[in-house]
């Protein structure tokens, strides 16, 4: 027996689990998040298209899914098309949502009233071919509905994106429970990247791969959503200019 | 014509010339409706008399229930002489509710200088009876509670021939609660069987259906059962062939639906009604037949369906038109199915984009806009960060802080203590005197703070920090970061 697998065949196998579970041969493709060490974690180099993913917030943030929210916005804002946003109330402040990069003209939003017209909202978006991304802010998620969300999304090919914001602290527990969603995400809030004034600066998230289909979990330290929508590995240097040549008067004589 | 003079009309009832119908000013001169003209003319001099046209009147009244029809539901018939029936079970979900529905109805023919009651009631008989006879601008009779509204009305009220209310008069009869107290037999003996079918339909006991009108120049399409259906799936597939011919018929005239209604004539003649709406005008057969079958859920078949009636009740032109090539760009995708999809299920009011408005006040700079409404291309000044979730009413908090323009050192938000270490601002947000004289000198001074473990969050002090009448220097949590 070989120590190293061969690699030819672990990729035909993988070819092959692939073909069964897809039922269809499609090539798959990704939104990458632009940031190496992200990208290098997630299998094919990216957030897989056409898959549903789940995000929570950590501590407060799982009530109020602020930071969650953000980085859903951030992933939406770098597709192409429209967005469908579904809530059961409706206490996302637009302005913010448009700093992430996602043009208020692009977002539609959805109030359905309670959970369950939230799920049916998100599967009828998740099936039409052409948006870019479907967010839904959704308290529970039962097992049966995220695989339904989960085949409406390989079918159109959109990217679905499910909040899971929680009534109380307590409700909390339920987002461990299993789903047939390909990545989920946790997004904590940490204090803000230092400025040498007073002030704040870029806020900070820990960003926590919990799970994630054929990958491993991953932690990471970000920075927020810049007016792109793209995330940022803090560097290691603090207060270090990352452009030093801006600024930069040379004589030459 | 003078206001303030009475107004009656005359016309005649057999050899007589009567009033038949008389305004305010003529009722408060004690004009009352059925005296004789001459009489009515002795009584009040100055008197305005006009001829009555019951003709022109109903034509009047048909073009008011096509109004009904397009504005609040797809049945709707005319209630001669005066009065319109508006068969609005599942529709008032649309307009907020039975109330809401009522008041927009009396509010918009008031504006249209009509002085109208309206009441909603589990059935036409009670309906009717409550509207003409209970006085007051808009009654709700709650499901079930006919019997116990009606009793208290006056025997007319029944839409009984004036015969008849004459006879009972003579009895002593003065309400409907005396009739409802007497065995029916004989008093079917001796004025027919008219008595006793109004009073159950008044109490919803027989059925009466509703003949809804027809506009003449609506697109129409009809398919008669021998044997009555009632299955979803058989249901589903005459809805598509409806839809199929209903649409070659309107791309021969040129034109796309906006809204469709279907209406299915059941075994015991009452009508079932579904009513779909589209954002766009369209004539795709499987978009639109599919918008119908997300409805059939709410079809109550009873015994049977006899008739299928699919009409466009609004349709407007739809002319074919050449899209722009792809060569240079992608086109955006079309999504306007989408809408129309979840549009019929939530409600299009639940459907919105948000645009920005001009206003300093962070809730008041945000509006909701149709999701088909044109794009606007701009966004709001980005000149601060805005918080994700902004509170629907900011919520105190208490805060130590210096005066007059320093963030809070601490503040104690639902129950816990947070120290702040970083923030930033003040950001000052002046009222808006143009929109309410109280906010003449109102400020507000907003804050970006964050707490130990980084929650950043949206705090501003009522006032300047320096004068009281600028606000309470107190101090609110209005939105949380991410």
């Amino acid at each position: 027996m070989p120590a190293q697998p061969d690699r030819a065949v672990v990729s035909a196998l993988q070819d092959r689990v692939r073909s069964l579970e897809g039922g269809r041969n499609h090539e798959r493709r990704v939104l990458p998040f632009g940031v190496r060490d992200i990208d290098s974690r997630l299998p094919g180099g990216g957030l897989a298209l056409g898959a549903l993913h789940e995000v929570a917030g950590g501590g407060n943030g799982a009530v109020d899914g602020a930071a969650a929210a953000l980085f859903a916005a951030g992933i939406a804002a770098r597709t192409v098309g429209k967005v469908l946003w579904c809530v059961s109330q409706q206490d996302l402040f637009a302005p913010a949502i448009a700093q992430a990069g996602l043009s208020p003209d692009r977002v539609i939003y959805v109030e359905a009233g309670d959970d369950k017209s939230v799920l049916a909202c998100f599967e009828e978006g998740l099936r039409h071919v052409g948006l870019g991304a479907v967010v839904a802010e959704v308290a529970r998620l039962p097992m049966t509905a995220s695989r339904r969300l989960q085949l409406a999304a390989e079918t159109s090919g959109g990217i679905g994106i499910a909040i899971r914001r929680c009534r109380r602290q307590s409700d909390a527990t339920d987002f461990g429970q299993p789903t047939a969603s390909v990545t989920r995400w946790r997004v904590s809030v940490m204090p803000s990247k230092p400025l040498p004034v007073p002030g704040v600066g870029r806020a900070r998230w820990q960003l926590e791969l919990i799970r994630c289909r054929g990958g491993e979990s991953a932690d990471f330290e970000v920075e927020a959503c810049d007016a792109k929508g793209r995330l940022a590995v803090p560097s290691a240097v603090v207060n270090r200019s990352s452009e030093k040549e801006i600024g930069r008067r040379i004589i030459a004589a | 014509m003078p206001p303030d003079r009475p107004l009656v009309l005359v016309g005649r009832d057999g050899q007589r010339r009567v009033v038949l119908a008389a305004d305010m000013n003529a009722l408060a001169a004690s004009l009352r409706v059925g005296m004789p003209a001459t009489k009515a003319q002795a009584l009040v001099p100055g008197l305005m008399v006009q001829d009555a046209r019951p003709e022109e009147d109903a034509e009047a009244l048909e073009r008011l229930a096509l109004w009904g029809l397009r504005r609040y539901s797809p049945i709707v018939a005319v209630d001669l002489p005066d009065g319109l029936v508006i068969d609005i079970t599942g529709s008032e979900q649309l307009h907020g509710g039975e109330q809401a529905l009522l008041t927009d109805l009396v509010s918009r023919l008031g504006s249209a200088g009509i002085a109208a009651r309206a009441a909603v009631a589990d059935s036409w008989g009670a309906a009717h009876a409550v509207a003409r006879y209970m006085r007051r601008a808009t009654s709700i009779v709650p499901p079930g509670g006919v019997a116990n509204v009606i009793t208290e009305l006056p025997l007319p009220a029944l839409r009984l021939s004036s015969g008849v209310v004459d006879g009972l008069r003579v009895l002593g009869f003065e309400r409907v609660g005396d009739l409802l107290a007497q065995p029916r037999a004989p008093l079917t003996l001796r004025f027919g069987p008219e008595l006793g079918r109004r009073l159950d339909q008044a109490l919803g006991v027989l059925s009466e259906p509703i003949d809804p009108i027809r506009p003449a120049e609506v697109v129409e399409v009809r398919r008669s059962f021998g044997e009555p259906i009632a299955a979803a799936e058989t249901i589903a597939k005459y809805i598509g062939k409806l839809v199929t011919s209903l649409c070659s018929e309107l791309e021969g005239k040129g034109l796309g639906a906006k809204r469709l209604d279907l209406l299915m004539v059941l075994v015991d003649n009452s009508v079932e009604a579904i009513r779909v709406s589209t954002a766009l005008p369209g004539r795709d057969a499987k978009r639109l037949a599919r918008l119908l079958r997300d409805k059939i859920e709410k079809i109550d078949p009873g015994f049977g369906i006899e008739l299928m009636r699919l009409a466009a009740s609004w349709a407007e032109p739809l002319s074919p038109k050449q899209t722009l090539s792809s060569l240079i760009e992608q086109p955006e995708a079309d999504i306007s199915d989408l809408i129309d999809t979840l549009g019929n299920r939530v409600g299009t009011d639940q459907l919105y984009r948000f645009a920005p408005l001009a206003s300093d006040v962070p809730e008041r700079s945000v509006q909701r806009v149709a999701a088909t409404a044109p794009v606007v291309g701009n966004a709001w000044p980005d000149h601060w960060p805005r918080p994700t979730r902004l509170l629907s009413s900011p919520e105190p908090i208490d805060a130590v802080a210096l005066l007059p323009d320093h963030p809070p050192a601490s503040f104690t938000w639902r129950g816990i203590r947070r120290r702040v270490r970083r923030a930033d601002g003040p950001e000052r947000v002046f009222g808006e005197w143009w929109k309410r004289d109280a906010e003449l000198a109102a400020v507000r001074d907003y804050f970006q703070v964050e707490d130990d473990a980084g929650e950043r969050f949206w705090i501003y002090r009522a006032g300047d920090g320096e004068n009281l009448s600028t606000g309470s220097h107190r101090w609110f949590l209005h939105g949380i970061f991410a």
